[in-house]
């Protein structure tokens, strides 16, 4: 398990070298200078000078990035040039706006998934599958900003049961934030929580052919318990893989969907800083993003290795 | 053979959206470029049989003129994953366990930790927004897909007698991965190709959405769903329909990739 953990987090570092790289040229391919762009047309250029030292952009391009990303390691991840202040506050104070959201729709679609899933791979082949199955099929295709749309439109603007988007901030209490999220968790999750009942119920119709479910039934156990004590144990494995993919598309979907809500999570702040091109914020932000993908990859990884040892020979 | 009801359902769907596209080079209702200010913001009914929007444009032109935007998008980008993926999928099996391979694999597992939106953004933060940074994006993100399918259905026939016997017959790898082995996971690689093209369609949606896509101007779904959005509690219609419109082109093109693989893969036979 060790030698698999440590192979694991070889190829984490390398990942993350290599994405670091690859993140870096492509924000030091963009035209013009921040620092002039900071300073606006008048600016004098010694002015211009100083502050592009200040910046550290008068480095040779291998310290730069040497720079940057020693920065990030230490929790600095520079001066964001349109806010003059430090991108790691702006991340920070964005990411307590991201993460719950994220949270929350990965709770509600698991929360969703399991039953349907359940209740589909038990009565396979009947009516109620036939009937989750068409759902699901129509949750997929469903674009979750569309979907939020509708909810703004039903839930804010005609029943007036949520805001129709913002956010009240931490200090008004959680039960004022939980209901501001409320509506962009529903439209994140239900759509992931289509694709993970799908996976469910194909999953636990693939273990209910093994041996060991036959003895369970074989040795008087009811249908219900059968399948929730046996088969769904086993049919873990492509459901935590799913759920693993789906926290990346729940980062990615939730910088769409802050910005149907006017959240000031992440995803705005990225969009800010295309549009003022504040460049270190956007690459210190598709950093983070791609950081934490790797990350939950990783941990996915470490998860099917301690839930089934075969795994670990493939190391 | 009988064919699947959800193979027949999703072509059918499928054949009218790549129809609409291509009359709408031909024909649309009326013009999509004019405004008409006077008739903004009609409900579907009378003269306009869908309304319009809230420059007076008739919707049901700009929704055709807007299929064409996301046909051509999601078909051009899975083009560009399948031509970059599939060879490197080959190459990786051919060479199984070689460094090659581990390089591929290596990579893929590297643009899969790059979620479509966050290459978009990357791009477009580097180059402004337009429709082929969209391709862009949605292409490489493809690649990986296709690359890891055709070296998983490739790894199998590796092992089988007929490879073998065009190896002994003194065949070379290149060779015998285009010969032997694309022909038999070509069905495999048109099953994956229809559901990324559905996944291409929603991601041209959300990127034109967001505005990291197709620019002002050029009719697109996600655009339409954009500019609706002020206007959502005034006019639903202007929300509803390009929405539904994405939903019912998704779906058709999931019902026929589901359909074709029940075709393709007998023990699936019967599964909803």
């Amino acid at each position: 398990m060790l030698r698999f953990a440590l192979s694991r987090l070889a190829s984490l570092v390398l990942s993350l070298v290599v994405a670091s790289l690859v993140i870096f040229a492509a924000v030091e391919v963009v035209p013009g200078d921040p620092a002039a762009f900071m300073l606006g047309m008048n600016a004098a250029p010694d002015t211009v000078a100083a502050l592009r030292h200040e910046l550290g952009l008068d480095l040779a391009l291998p310290l730069r990035y040497l720079a940057w990303t020693g920065g990030m390691l230490a929790g600095d991840l520079g001066l964001s040039y349109t806010y003059r202040v430090p991108v790691a506050d702006l991340v920070l104070a964005r990411l307590g706006v991201s993460l719950p959201l994220a949270l929350y729709a990965l709770a509600l679609s698991t929360l969703i998934a399991f039953p349907v899933g359940l209740v589909a791979a038990a009565r396979r082949g009947r009516a109620a599958d036939w009937g989750i199955m068409a759902g699901t099929q129509l949750g997929i295709a469903v674009p979750n900003f569309w979907f939020a749309m509708l909810l703004v439109l039903v839930f804010a603007i005609r029943l007036r049961w949520f805001a129709a988007g913002g956010f009240p901030g931490w200090e008004a209490g959680p039960l004022a934030n939980l209901k501001a999220l409320t509506l962009p968790a529903v439209a994140l999750a239900l759509p992931q929580a289509a694709i993970l009942a799908r996976v469910l119920r194909s999953a636990l119709i693939e273990t209910m052919g093994q041996d060991y479910i036959r003895t369970a039934r074989a040795k008087g156990l009811s249908e219900r318990r059968t399948l929730v004590a046996h088969a769904l144990r086993n049919a873990m494995i492509p459901v935590l893989t799913i759920l693993g993919l789906q926290f990346s598309f729940l980062i990615a979907g939730g910088i769409i969907i802050e910005n149907v809500f006017f959240l000031p999570g992440l995803g705005r702040l990225v969009f800010q800083a295309i549009t003022q091109r504040d460049l270190i914020v956007v690459e210190s932000v598709v950093m983070l993003l791609v950081f934490a993908v790797i990350l939950v990859t990783f941990l996915t990884d470490l998860a099917y290795a301690a839930v089934d040892p075969r795994l670990r020979r493939r190391a | 053979m009988r064919w699947p009801p959800a193979l027949v359902a999703g072509a059918a769907l499928t054949a009218v959206f790549v129809l609409a596209a291509a009359l709408s080079f031909l024909w649309t209702p009326a013009p999509t470029t004019g405004m008409d200010i006077a008739a903004r913001l009609r409900p579907p009914g009378g003269g306009h049989l869908l309304g319009t929007d809230h420059f007076g444009r008739d919707m049901l032109s700009m929704l055709m003129v807007g299929a064409r935007t996301s046909l051509a998008v999601a078909v051009v980008a899975v083009g560009f994953g399948m031509a970059a993926g599939v060879p490197l999928g080959l190459l990786a099996a051919a060479r199984q366990g070689s460094l090659v391979d581990e390089v591929v694999m290596r990579a893929n597992d590297l643009v899969f930790a790059f979620p479509a939106l966050v290459i978009a953004i990357l791009i477009t933060a580097v180059f402004g927004p337009s429709a082929f940074n969209a391709i862009l994006a949605i292409g490489i993100f493809n690649t990986p897909v296709f690359a890891r399918v055709s070296r998983g259905a490739a790894l199998a026939l590796w092992t089988l007698d007929y490879v073998r016997a065009a190896q002994v017959a003194g065949k070379g790898r290149a060779r015998i991965s285009v010969e032997h082995i694309l022909p038999n996971i070509l069905n495999l690689l048109i099953v994956q190709g229809t559901i990324q093209f559905s996944l291409g369609i929603l991601a041209e949606a959300a990127l034109s959405y967001v505005g990291l896509g197709a620019p002002p101007g050029t009719p697109s779904w996600g655009r339409m769903l954009a500019e609706a959005q002020t206007m959502i509690a005034l006019a639903p219609h202007t929300a509803v329909i390009p929405g539904t419109a994405i939903v019912l082109a998704v779906l058709g093109l999931n019902l026929m990739g589901d359909g074709l693989r029940d075709i393709t893969d007998p023990r699936l036979r019967g599964a909803p």
